[in-house]
This record gives C-alpha cells, structure tokens and sequence, in this order.
C-alpha cells in the first residue's frame, strides 16, 4: 500500500462520516441543540447564583455564560465520541464494522482514521457551536478562534480515542445507557467545564482532586486558554498522554488475537 | 490481481476455541481459481467462525491460512487485498446510497475515485442495478440488497471470493439470480469461490463441496465423489450419512 492509497483509505473513511452525520438529521440536530440548551437555560439559570471572580485566562469579570462556554465546547466533543463509539457498537452488532475491518490497511491505521473521522465532525459541531453562541456575547478576540482549532483537534482526539475503547470492550448495544450513566456524567460534572475548581476546593477537596484527574478538566482548560491566545501546557499534556493510553487500549482491543473481538465468540 | 500461487485459498490443520469450547477441529482444505467450493454445514457447524478466521477478524490459535500464498498472519496486507466478502449478516449502510456504499468500500482498498467510479458501474451493471446508483439502500429490497453487497465484495477486483449464507431470507429468484451470478463469475473470470451454506441443494453435480459437521470436515471433493465415497445415491443422502442424520 502506498501513501497515496492510505490517504485515500483515510478521505474515504472521514467522508462516510461526515455523510452520515447530516444524513441522519435527529444525531445532527440534537448534537447542535445540547449545548445551546445549556447555554440559554442553563446558563441563563445560574447566571445570578454563581459569582466568577477573575481567573486566567480572563483579564476581567465575566459572565457565566462565557465561563461554561469551553465546557461546552468540550462537552460537544465528549457526545460526539460517545456517538460515534455507539455507532461502532451499533455498526459491530449490524455487521458494518466488519467492512472496515477487512481493508487490507493495519487495523491500527483503520482505528486511527476512523477516530480523526470523527474528530472532524466534532470540530465542525464546535465552531458552529461558536458561531451561534457569538449572539450571546460570547466573542472571544478574534485570533482566538484560530489558536482554539488545535485544541479542539488534541481534545477531540482524546474523546473521541475514549469513545474508541469503550467501543471494543461494550459487548452490546443495551450496554450503552450504563456508558452514559457511568462515563459521560461524571466527567462531566467532575470536571471545571460548569464551575471553577478553586470553588470546587472550597466545598471539598476530595472532588477537587478528583476533577483534578479527571483528564476533561484539562480538554475543558486546554480549550479555554486557547479560545483566549493562550497555552496552558500542563492541560496538553495530559490530554495528549491520555489520548496516546486510549488509543493504545483501543488498537488491543480491536486486535484479532488479544482484544475482546476474540474472545466474543463471532455470530456463530 | 496477480497470483502469488496457483492455491487460492490454502487452510491447514485450522483449530479454535471460544474459551472450552471448541468449533474447529484441524480444518483443512484447498480452492484453486475457477472453483465453485460450497462449505456445507449446519447452523452452529462452525462456518462463520471459520469465516471471521479466513477474513482475520480474528486470529486462529492453532493452523495456518494462506491467500494465494501469502500467509493471513504474515502477510495481512496482500491476503486481504486478494479477497472480496459477503458476510452472512447485511453490512450495508441504510442511510447512505447504493454509489456512497461502494465508494467507502472502494476507499477501503485505496481505489483511485476515477478507477473506483468505473468499477462501481461495471459491478451494478452485472447485477442489473445500475439504474439505483443513486437510491439510499434503505429503499431497496431485500434481494437487492444481497446483490448490492456482492457488487461491492467485487468492486476491487478479487480473485478469491467469500460468501457466508448469502442466500439466507430470500426468495427464489433472488437466490437463484445469486448463485448463477457467482457460478458465471467462476467461469468466466476464474474467481475462486467459498459459499458457505446450510442449504444442499446450492451445491449441484459441478461444484466442490466440503461437509463441515461440529466444526470438523467430515468430507472434501466434487459432490458426485463425495456421493459415492459415502455410499449414496445423492449429496443429501451423503450429508445424512455422514453427520448422522444432522446430529
């Protein structure tokens, strides 16, 4: 296989993706909605309830609205690794995964492209996300929407790697709801996407510490510092070895000797 | 698509097992291009354990399995590239169309967007569905659906052939279309073909046949041969001789 063709196995696998994101206009709709919905109701909500004193990377007083918008921006990302892990199961249990899986290209690159693939789709959501969210004042300098893009790139790779992992290992579709329950919300609310950490601390360390680990925190702080100019390398850091350890338990979960495929048993 | 070796398909001494149990037991056997090979067996025999096997969905424990000569484990790459699949369950995308179904399945084996256009027209051409290029497959019958797959199992080109229970829930046109399809393919462009298929009567006088029974092969060669050696009049009556009535 040459590079031409890997770059071609890669646009094939990144266009089946973004096609079957807006062909499926429910996933499409509801993936623009959610975080609109937390910024107008949520947001809306606590606007008064929860004082942000000054924080780097704001230089001023903010609103709530704008504090939440990178755990937002972070959350797109976090529901769209999700899904695209659900469409995996889901593709596993209808038989589509074996397409991919029968490309004569190393499963690790096919892996790889199906997780930039996704990646794609979810920056995508993110700067529409940012466009809408501009009417509610959030309008970051403008350079920042550049400097945010490789943050969003490094933390959709981590998420959407997550998303990769529980893949191989959720043996069926039903087992998805308890993804959500178990994956989903706890790195949601455990992290600084809705409130900062130093009010975390103040109401318990334990969960500071745990929102401290929690590796969306740092996509969520990756994200801010970026959408404002700024480098925030303790966050990349973590993102980027997290995305390394899921992507290596994804490529040993999809391996046909080791990984959990073998031990499933087939359709037989 | 250049042969490596005359041996389409070289299986050895194949043994799996999920956990204790075991579904295959020293499977052995050979197609050569041009054969039309049925791999007969009951549900639960073991041929899409064998199929996920041959396909490297995973790997065997024990055995070897070469594709024109390069071996699955070795030479993952060329063995892949040399085989086209239909898979006993539909794989199609329901939302996207006949063309987008393809095209993926094209980019899969790095086809160029001209070569791959041309080949997506050839193959629904021979399959009489080239006027539905463009519909969503959620619109398609069932029996269009089978042939979708197996243009798309052809667009690039292979010379081996792999096809679990292809027949499986439909009517008879539609399986008859299919099995002449594949049989005209043998013939014509010297594909190998593996039809696995719990169904007797898809393996008729002219083709190969090998008798899968609790994941061992109980018999190998042209049916007519496999009749006599099991001291029958025909290839059911074999098959109950041999498994025991299908116990």
């Amino acid at each position: 296989m040459t590079p031409v063709q890997y770059a071609r196995c890669l646009g094939g696998i990144v266009t089946r993706e973004a096609l079957r994101w807006t062909q499926q206009r429910g996933r499409f709709f509801s993936a623009l909605v959610r975080p609109l919905v937390w910024l107008a109701i949520f947001a809306a909500g606590f606007h008064f309830v929860l004082g942000v004193s000054i924080i780097p990377p704001y230089d001023t007083y903010i609103p709530y609205e704008v504090y939440i918008a990178p755990g937002l921006l972070a959350m797109i990302q976090l529901f769209n690794g999700m899904q695209s892990s659900l469409s995996m199961v889901y593709d596993r249990e209808m038989g589509s995964m074996k397409t991919l899986l029968i490309s004569p290209f190393p499963r690790w690159f096919l892996l790889t492209a199906k997780l930039l693939a996704s990646v794609v789709v979810s920056v995508v959501q993110a700067y529409i996300f940012l466009g809408i969210a501009w009417f509610w004042e959030i309008d970051p300098p403008p350079l920042g929407y550049l400097t945010v893009l490789p943050a969003l790139i490094l933390s959709g790779l981590m998420l959407g790697a997550l998303g990769l992992v529980l893949s191989s290992f959720i043996r069926q579709l039903e087992n998805f709801a308890g993804v959500m329950n178990f994956v989903i919300f706890p790195m949601f609310f455990a992290s600084s996407a809705l409130y900062p950490l130093w009010r975390v601390k103040e109401s318990s360390l334990t969960l500071y510490w745990i929102c401290q680990v929690n590796p969306f925190t740092h996509a969520t702080e990756l994200i801010r510092f970026a959408l404002y100019g700024q480098a925030e390398p303790l966050s990349a850091g973590v993102v980027a070895g997290a995305t390394l350890l899921f992507m290596i338990l994804a490529v040993w979960g999809y391996d046909p000797g080791r990984g959990l495929l073998a031990r499933r048993g087939g359709g037989e | 698509m250049t042969a490596a070796s005359a041996v389409a398909l070289d299986v050895e001494g194949l043994s799996h097992a999920f956990g204790p149990r075991a579904v295959l037991r020293d499977v052995g056997f050979t197609l050569t291009p041009g054969d039309f090979t049925v791999l007969l067996g009951l549900n639960g025999a073991g041929k899409t354990t064998l199929f996920a096997l041959v396909t490297r969905l995973y790997h065997s424990r024990d055995g070897r399995i070469a594709v024109f000569g390069h071996d699955l484990r070795q030479q993952p790459s060329a063995a892949l590239a040399a085989m086209g699949v239909v898979f006993q369950q539909p794989t199609l995308d329901l939302d996207l169309t006949v063309q987008q179904n393809l095209a993926y399945h094209a980019s899969l084996h790095g086809m160029a967007g001209s070569r791959a256009r041309l080949r997506i027209g050839e193959e629904l051409e021979r399959v009489g569905l080239a006027d539905r290029r463009h519909s969503r497959v959620r619109q398609l019958s069932g029996g269009q659906r089978r042939r979708v797959e197996l243009a798309r199992a052809l667009v690039h080109d292979p010379a081996l052939l792999l096809l679990d229970e292809p027949t499986v829930g439909l009517d008879i046109e539609s399986r008859r279309f299919l099995i002449d399809h594949v049989r005209h393919l043998c013939r014509e462009r010297g594909l190998a073909v593996l039809w696995a298929t719990h169904l007797i009567d898809e393996a008729d006088d002219t083709a190969k046949v090998i008798v899968l029974h609790h994941g061992q092969v109980l018999d190998q060669g042209p049916v007519p041969q496999v009749a006599e050696r099991a001291g029958a009049g025909t290839l059911r009556a074999a098959f109950d001789r041999l498994t025991g009535g299908g116990r």
